[in-house]
């Protein structure tokens, strides 16, 4: 017995200074959509956040960085499941997630009630913008209507006069439509709700030649938007009526889209190609490590990661001191890949919009360009509901 | 083999074996036991996973009732979870959050849906059963995502358990447990006595041969349609259950995928053994969180492993239990 | 709504409706004659387009990579059928819907990590690029109007099949019973091969031919799967001549109900909550065709099987 007492005693000195080691750590839960056709956004997210971790070395704020990556498998059940596993198993502090804003409808009440800083690099569902908006939630990407005011704003300014509105028949579809009739006070000959998934729009496409608009505006995300781009050209309407869209001719669908969506304008708060120096690196970091230009899921889940870093320098680690990291996160004192970034009193961002048009890059890729900008500093409608300051 | 074989086909009918009282009652001291271990090793997290496996077990207990011993193979079973939970949401955004009055609610309207589509499925048999069960579970599906006013897609937030009497009891994640390891022992054992009645040995008899029934004097269909209804409402539960876990409602609830997972978790367990449907409830589950935790391509695995079990695994996990124990029995005595 | 436009969607219609023809007939066969629920069916469809990409990459021509994919379908349904499906004929359904259901979970995610998550181009044959005029403003694409020809095509060239050659006269024997023609002398497991490998290929050419409209991208085959076999159910198990009748009914359905679902909708209702419902009923319209038609006919409409 007593030969065992030395290693006994190096062995809990071990475990004190591992366990030691390992309190002091910076743990993030980064919940997304990895299965499925939306893992393409999903993919793009982690790989943001985790250039960036690579970016910093490792150390977020100067602290020793573990990123736990769960798949919510596009089930709010799952996310659920996961977010509370991350919570209590893994003892995270950040929960950055997720993609969908229906999967953010079920996790955001166990992750901040937790007292668990929730950061959305995608979702802005308009529920946790106004009267619902809660300390513990902060959004890098945008509020979901302000990207398709951007489009309506563009309709009403180029003397546009009617328009189709193709959108699909779930929550972020509905949501599109109202954003772009909120700047849009033209005729709407029609607004087609496709069911989520429909890959073939022989039907939408021959009403819309019919209908005869100044153009479409369309929010068909994903796999849904490369069939419709695709099948819009392959029916002669690409060069007839202007397409306008919001996330339907990004990145993550530019690969499959190709030729066929060239010269089609979108909205966007950012493009790979907008002129700061830390986009330019980060653009062609990400490159260089992927192989495929960065859209915005990669972009906003990368600043994801600076707003945490910049939080937990200002607190300088103290990740205990929730009301300071809070403090600090709110004052959003860290260079965003966009240039000018600040949260709105309810944590959603005040930044610019712009029109971008899809190009071909020299390097054979495609990507959208910034055009020109149409919103400065553009808060979304919500914020003045929200009670917080 | 011929015992073995008879113990995993008929194990139903035998109840004096001593593995009919066993293997339950091992299971569920252990699901009883859960939360304890939990405490001691200080993952509470285990117990919100012991809660989601018995959520899904009541769902799959019931169907276990249909496809093992009725031969309803039913694709739409998720359909009733929804229900049940989108009973507990709807009544939760009207002001009503009592589960005295929405559990019973989530029952209801789950029954009457099982009623209402039974009377158009029973009429059917085989793959036509199938598909019509699951054109049900789609109908419901997509009338759950076009109510706006509930959500619709983006799902709805209930604002807190549901209180029992208008005691806050289940907001405490332990006690809520216990409360769904309740609704899983209840579901279990009226399935089990429905079984050893006279109406589980008509269901059992019709799905033999449904015309030897008929010409003994059964209505056939009648006896279905009572357990089609009645596992409807056990899946109200279930929706009842997971609602409350979650305190979310989505239409992904009710899709068919949803369907064709409590299906695997089914047969994975053991069809038409009941503690089947348990034991591959949890099995489903757990390699779920597990494996996906491991890869992200964990279905590349799971997927050649279910065909494996399929192939080689007659009569699922439980099957494939007993015919080892036996045989390890058999080693032992002389 | 004019009556250009209705033409229109009635074509739309049809090209989905020979698309679901092209699936279903290769699935209502395997379960007609085999009695064997294939729900990997979809992947065999989705493999097609995924292996004429594949060769597309290798020879860069339309049609050799058609060829390519088709042999490459081929053999792979083949393998499947060797490894796995030729042990579960015996078995009951549950077992082939859960073997087969294992099966998409591995395809679907492998392809996944063969060819990445993000939907892959193929592009069209460079004559069929173009647009045909309907009507002054309606242009129809060209290579649609070759999907309905080559489905019909097809669709001919299997009743001929089925109905003048003795191989076909086998396949309609096994369909109605299987037991007794391997009873009179018949090799069954070779006929079952035939069968097996016949409707991956009429698969596989279906996801090679749509593959220029639609993105490739892993799970394409699911939901077309589900139709699939509302097709097969509606016009009977076993049936060619069910199967085709069916998939053009749904097709049109399906189409026609897209289209004018919220139109007609408006007759009763305000506006706004027509361009809700509407395509919630749309949607909804095929599974209650069918729930229709089962509580008429419970064996669909040309039921094969004499039971």
């Amino acid at each position: 017995m007593i030969k065992y007492t030395p290693m006994l005693a190096v062995a809990a000195a071990c475990g004190l200074l591992i366990s030691v080691a390992h309190a002091d750590d910076l743990k993030v839960g980064f919940i997304t959509t990895l299965s499925g056709p939306p893992a393409v956004l999903g993919g793009q997210a982690r790989n943001g956040f985790q250039l960036a971790v690579k970016d910093l070395n490792g150390k977020l704020g100067g602290v020793n960085t573990q990123v736990f990556v769960a798949d919510d498998e596009l089930k709010p059940d799952v996310a659920v499941t996961k977010v509370k596993a991350l919570i209590d198993r893994d003892k995270v502090d950040f929960v950055v997630g997720p993609i969908f804003s229906n999967i953010l409808g079920a996790i955001e009440k166990p992750v901040t009630e937790a007292n668990v800083f929730l950061i959305s690099p995608n979702a802005g569902s308009s529920a946790f913008a106004g009267k619902d908006c809660n300390k513990n939630f902060f959004v890098t990407s945008y509020q979901n209507d302000q990207v398709h005011e951007v489009l309506g704003q563009y309709a009403q300014d180029a003397g546009m006069k009617k328009v189709i509105i193709v959108v699909p028949n779930y929550q972020a579809g509905k949501d599109a439509a109202a954003g772009f009739k909120h700047k849009f006070t033209g005729e709407i000959l029609d607004e087609i709700y496709v069911p989520l998934g429909q890959l073939d729009y022989s039907a939408e496409l021959s009403r819309i030649a019919a209908a005869k608009p100044d153009a479409v505006f369309g929010f068909i995300p994903g796999g849904m938007g490369v069939n419709f781009v695709k099948q819009y050209r392959q029916a002669g309407l690409a060069d007839k009526i202007t397409f306008l869209s919001a996330f339907t001719v990004d990145e993550s669908t530019l690969p499959a889209q190709q030729d066929a969506a060239l010269g089609m304008l979108a909205g966007s708060n950012w493009a790979p190609n907008l002129d700061t120096p830390q986009n330019k690196k980060f653009v062609d970091e990400y490159l260089k490590e992927y192989n495929a230009v960065p859209a915005t899921y990669a972009f906003q889940a990368y600043d994801a990661a600076m707003l945490i870093d910049s939080a937990v320098k200002a607190v300088n680690g103290k990740l205990d001191d929730k009301d300071a990291l809070r403090a600090a996160l709110k004052k959003a004192d860290f260079k965003s890949l966009r240039g000018a970034f600040k949260f709105n009193n309810n944590h959603y961002p005040i930044q610019n919009f712009y029109l971008t048009k899809v190009a071909k890059r020299a390097d054979g890729k495609y990507e959208t360009e910034i055009v020109k900008t149409v919103f400065t500093n553009f808060g979304d409608s919500y914020a003045k509901d929200c009670p917080m300051k | 083999m011929a015992g073995a074989a008879a113990v995993a086909v008929g194990g139903a009918g035998s109840l004096r074996r001593p593995r009919h009282v066993a293997l339950p009652a091992v299971i569920f001291a252990a699901f009883a036991l859960l939360p304890a271990f939990a405490a001691l090793t200080a993952q509470h997290y285990l117990v919100d996973t012991g809660t989601r496996i018995m959520v899904f077990a009541v769902a799959a207990v019931a169907l276990d009732l249909l496809v093992g011993y009725g031969g309803l193979i039913s694709f739409g079973q998720a359909a009733f979870i929804g229900l049940g939970a989108y009973a507990v949401g709807i009544l939760s955004t009207a002001g009503i959050a009592d589960a005295l009055i929405s559990l019973p609610v989530a029952i209801a309207v789950s029954m009457l849906f099982a009623w209402i589509t039974g009377i158009v499925c029973i009429r059917t048999k085989g793959v036509y059963f199938i598909m019509i069960t699951l054109a049900f579970g789609q109908m419901v599906y997509f009338l759950a995502t076009s109510l706006a006013p509930y959500g619709g897609d983006n799902g709805l937030t209930v604002e807190a358990r549901n209180t029992i009497a208008g005691w806050p009891v289940l907001k405490n994640d332990t006690a809520f447990y216990y409360f769904a390891l309740l609704c899983l022992l209840a579901s279990y054992l009226l399935c089990r006595a429905l079984i050893a009645s006279r109406f589980g040995r008509v269901l059992r008899g019709a799905k033999e041969n449904a015309t030897r029934m008929a010409a003994v004097g059964f209505t056939v269909q009648r006896f279905q349609l009572i357990a089609y209804v009645i596992a409807g409402g056990i899946g109200g539960v279930s929706g009842f259950l997971l609602a409350n876990s979650t305190e979310f409602v989505a239409p992904a609830y009710m899709a068919w995928q949803q369907s064709g997972e409590l299906i695997v978790m089914v047969i994975l367990g053991g069809v038409g053994t009941l503690d089947g449907a348990i034991v591959g409830s949890a099995v489903y589950l757990l390699a779920e969180e597990w494996l996906s935790g491991v890869t992200e391509n964990w279905q590349v695995i799971f997927g050649p492993f279910l065909v494996l079990v399929v192939l080689f695994a007659r009569g699922g996990l439980i099957g494939l239990s007993t015919r080892l124990s036996t045989r390890l029995w058999r080693r032992l005595r002389p | 709504m004019t009556a250009t436009l209705f033409l229109v969607q009635v074509l739309n219609g049809l090209q989905f409706g020979v698309l679901l023809f092209l699936i279903a007939a290769g699935l209502t066969l395997v379960f007609g004659v085999m009695d064997f629920i294939n729900l990997a069916h979809g992947v065999q469809y989705m493999l097609g387009a995924y292996l004429a990409v594949a060769s597309y990459g290798l020879v860069g021509n339309f049609l050799f990579a058609l060829v390519l994919a088709l042999l490459a379908s081929l053999g792979f349904g083949l393998l499947l059928e060797f490894l796995v499906f030729r042990h579960l004929y015996e078995r009951d359904h549950l077992d082939q819907v859960i073997a087969t259901f294992g099966i998409i979970l591995f395809l679907n995610h492998a392809v996944r990590m063969i060819w990445g998550a993000a939907p892959l181009n193929l592009p069209m044959p460079e004559a069929f690029t173009g647009t045909v005029q309907l009507a002054p403003g309606q242009l129809y694409p060209v290579w649609r109007l070759v999907i309905i020809a080559a489905g019909i095509g097809v669709a001919g060239g299997l009743y001929i099949l089925v109905t003048q050659t003795r191989i076909g006269m086998l396949v309609r024997a096994g369909a109605t019973n299987a037991r007794m023609v391997s009873a009179l002398g018949v090799n069954i497991k070779q006929l079952f091969m035939i069968v097996f490998g016949f409707g991956t290929m009429l698969a596989g050419f279906a996801g090679v031919m749509i593959a220029p409209i639609i993105s490739v991208e892993p799970g394409m085959g699911t939901n077309i799967l589900i139709l699939a076999f509302v097709v097969i159910v509606i016009g009977g198990i076993g049936s060619i001549r069910g199967a085709f009748v069916a998939a053009l009914l749904i097709g049109l359905v399906d189409t026609l109900g897209r289209s004018f679902s919220i139109d007609v909708l408006r007759l009763v209702m305000a506006p706004s909550p027509a361009r809700t419902v509407g395509p919630a009923i749309a949607s909804i319209l095929i599974y209650v065709l069918m729930a229709i038609v089962l509580y008429l006919r419970p064996a669909g409409l040309f039921p094969a099987r004499g039971r």
